[in-house]
């Protein structure tokens, strides 16, 4: 019994995993520039296919992980520069208009370029067979997802609680207009900021592509779970996000092994009565830590 | 069909060439629609196709264009309506009539149940919950497969004769007019609200409702109230599409479906009614006519054009006459010494 427990804390957290290095790039967005993104999983979407092209050719798993993030990174940059920078003026409509379009012009595009079909990444040998640890086996590919999760997770804590790019970051969250004043470059640390977001998503969805399966639709199926993960642990704040990843993927799992039947509601049951319960989200957070 | 523009206080009194002007603006949709039917031949079920997504259309334009409440969900009325049509004329009867008023009291229903949960909210909490709202029933009828056939939709509906006369023939003549008639009767009910200080009452509400509060309007029954009756409204569309095609997909309860109706909405533009007339014929033509390239090539399409309306033209469609013309003026006036 304690062992099919670990179980189900292994699955459910190796899952949560994936929706925080997917979504905590998209809380960091929503709580500092207030930009509603519906896009967030066309981003992940594209670093998987990346990946999924490099490793079916043959290429090196890790140099594919590394190129996911960097196309990602790059489009995300751009698109900021174009098409994001003037909606962060307008309202919460224009915003999830214009990526919802966003993410009808990625998913036709993938559609056309890689077929309708679900899309593999081919992980290496090592990871897809069963390891030994202790009282079972177990996926070493989970296993893996829990230790990148965990590096990223404890790097970005770094990076946003002990840094001067982390500094100017929570800086801006709390007050953008004090932070020109004092001589910051603003736009230039949104655009870092997406573009390290839009990288984290790739990255996520290269590595997530075992639990999240790619296919042209991704971007609009799982895109609602990233967000349900950034409203849920309260836009803008990182440990919410990491705490409402964990709480989601465990439900979700429970929810699959007990109630097969109800499981896919039951997720949006949760979110539902939460978000009425605490409509600003688990750890409302003014600043981004 | 001409007196709904006569009620209409800034016709009466404008010049008289513009009072013209403005009613042959009014008649035009409704004479394309029933010129249509005489013309289409075999192609008249796609005017039935459009003429529902119209209805759905205008049916987002009141909760979104006019009081401001940005959803998601609205396909969750859409396609609850669809099934509660199909589901009547299963187990009860196959009158289309009764099952249609069914349909619309279903979703209105349910719109008031669930606006009066989510209401309160604003933003991106509202938000996620039309989108969990959307989602819960989507995973529903998808698990219920006894109720709704699952994936496979709702099969072996019976649509008896209109009035016990009009039978649903195979080209489509009378789920034609059915669907219009509908869709005038929905648009008059919908003008008249607009106009009325209830409409004007949400205008505010969308600008400013705090302000709204402190003069005393009772914001959140305002809000309920629409909320419920473009579900009934969005119900209706559902009906319409379950008689005409004596099918019901698990795709209408699905997220984009909200997505698309949405799509079509802000490219005909909101608050002005005839958007939504503009915009789901346009999406309907570029829909047809890129898929004769490739058949994903349309969401491609409508991508681009949702992020262009965004960026460049904010009334949609409907604003590119008043675009125009300014952009006229500033061209004259440079001209001028």
């Amino acid at each position: 019994m304690l062992s099919f427990g670990l179980t189900i804390l292994l699955d459910g957290v190796s899952y949560g995993m994936v929706l925080f290095i997917i979504s905590v790039g998209l809380t960091i967005t929503m709580g500092l520039m207030r930009l509603v993104n519906l896009s967030h999983g066309s981003f992940a979407m594209i670093g998987g296919y990346v990946a999924g092209y490099i490793t079916q050719a043959g290429g090196n798993f890790y140099l594919a992980l590394l190129i996911a993030m960097i196309i990602p990174a790059i489009l995300g940059g751009l698109a900021e520069v174009t098409v994001f920078r003037p909606l962060y003026r307008k309202g919460e409509l224009a915003q999830v208009l214009l990526t919802i379009g966003i993410v009808f012009v990625a998913t036709a595009s993938i559609t056309e370029i890689f077929g309708a079909f679900p899309y593999p990444v081919v992980f290496p040998d090592y990871l897809t067979k069963p390891i030994d640890i202790g009282f079972r086996t177990y996926p070493a590919y989970r296993l893996f997802l829990i230790g990148v999760g965990g590096v990223v997770a404890i790097a970005l804590w770094y990076l946003i609680e002990n840094s001067l790019y982390g500094a100017k970051l929570r800086a801006a969250v709390d007050n953008p207009r004090m932070a020109r004043t004092v001589g910051m470059n603003v736009n230039v640390l949104f655009t870092g900021t997406f573009m390290v977001g839009s990288a984290l998503a790739g990255l996520g969805g290269a590595m997530g592509a075992g639990i999240l399966s790619l296919e042209p639709s991704y971007a609009l199926k799982y895109v609602v779970l990233f967000l349900v993960v950034v409203i849920v642990g309260g836009e803008g704040s990182f440990k919410g996000s990491f705490v409402a990843a964990m709480a989601l993927g465990i439900i979700d799992t429970i929810g699959k092994y007990f109630f097969s039947q109800a499981a896919p509601y039951l997720l949006y049951v949760t979110v539902f009565v939460l978000l009425l319960w605490r409509p600003q989200g688990l750890m409302p957070a003014k600043s981004v830590a | 069909m001409m007196a709904a523009p006569s009620t209409d206080t800034a016709a009466t009194t404008a010049s008289p060439a513009s009072r013209v002007l403005s009613l042959i603006g009014h008649a035009l949709p409704w004479l394309i629609a029933i010129g249509f039917y005489f013309v289409a031949g075999g192609s008249l079920s796609i005017g039935t196709q459009i003429m529902i997504w119209i209805l759905f259309a205008m049916s987002l334009d009141l909760v979104l264009g006019y009081a401001g409440i940005v959803t998601l969900g609205h396909a969750a009325f859409f396609g609850v309506g669809a099934y509660a049509a199909g589901l009547f004329s299963i187990h009860f009867m196959s009158d289309p009539i009764l099952g249609h008023i069914f349909a619309v009291v279903v979703s209105g229903v349910l719109g008031v149940i669930s606006g009066a949960l989510i209401l309160h909210t604003t933003g991106v909490t509202f938000l996620m919950l039309t989108l969990a709202t959307v989602s819960i029933i989507y995973e529903y009828g998808n698990q219920a497969r006894w109720l709704t056939g699952g994936d496979d939709g709702l099969q072996g509906m019976k649509v008896g004769p209109i009035f016990g006369t009009f039978e649903f023939n195979i080209f489509g003549q009378t789920a034609y007019v059915y669907a219009l008639v509908v869709l005038f009767i929905w648009f008059l009910i919908s003008w008249r609200l607009v106009k009325s200080p209830f409409g004007r009452s949400l205008d505010g509400i969308r600008q400013n409702p705090r302000r709204m509060r402190a003069i005393g309007t009772p914001v959140w029954w305002r809000l309920l109230a629409i909320y419920g009756i473009a579900a009934a409204m969005a119900g209706s569309a559902g009906a319409l599409l379950a008689h005409s095609t004596r099918f019901v997909g698990l795709s209408s309860l699905s997220l984009l479906t909200s997505g698309i109706v949405t799509v079509m909405l802000i490219l005909g533009g909101t608050r002005k009614l005839y958007g939504a007339f503009i915009g789901a014929a346009i999406y309907y033509l570029v829909q047809d006519s890129t898929a004769k390239f490739s058949p994903y090539f349309w969401e491609f399409i409508v991508g681009g054009m949702l992020i262009a309306t965004v960026l460049f033209l904010e009334g949609g469609l409907m604003d590119l006459g008043r675009i125009g013309r300014r952009f006229l003026a500033r061209f004259q006036r440079s001209d001028a010494p």
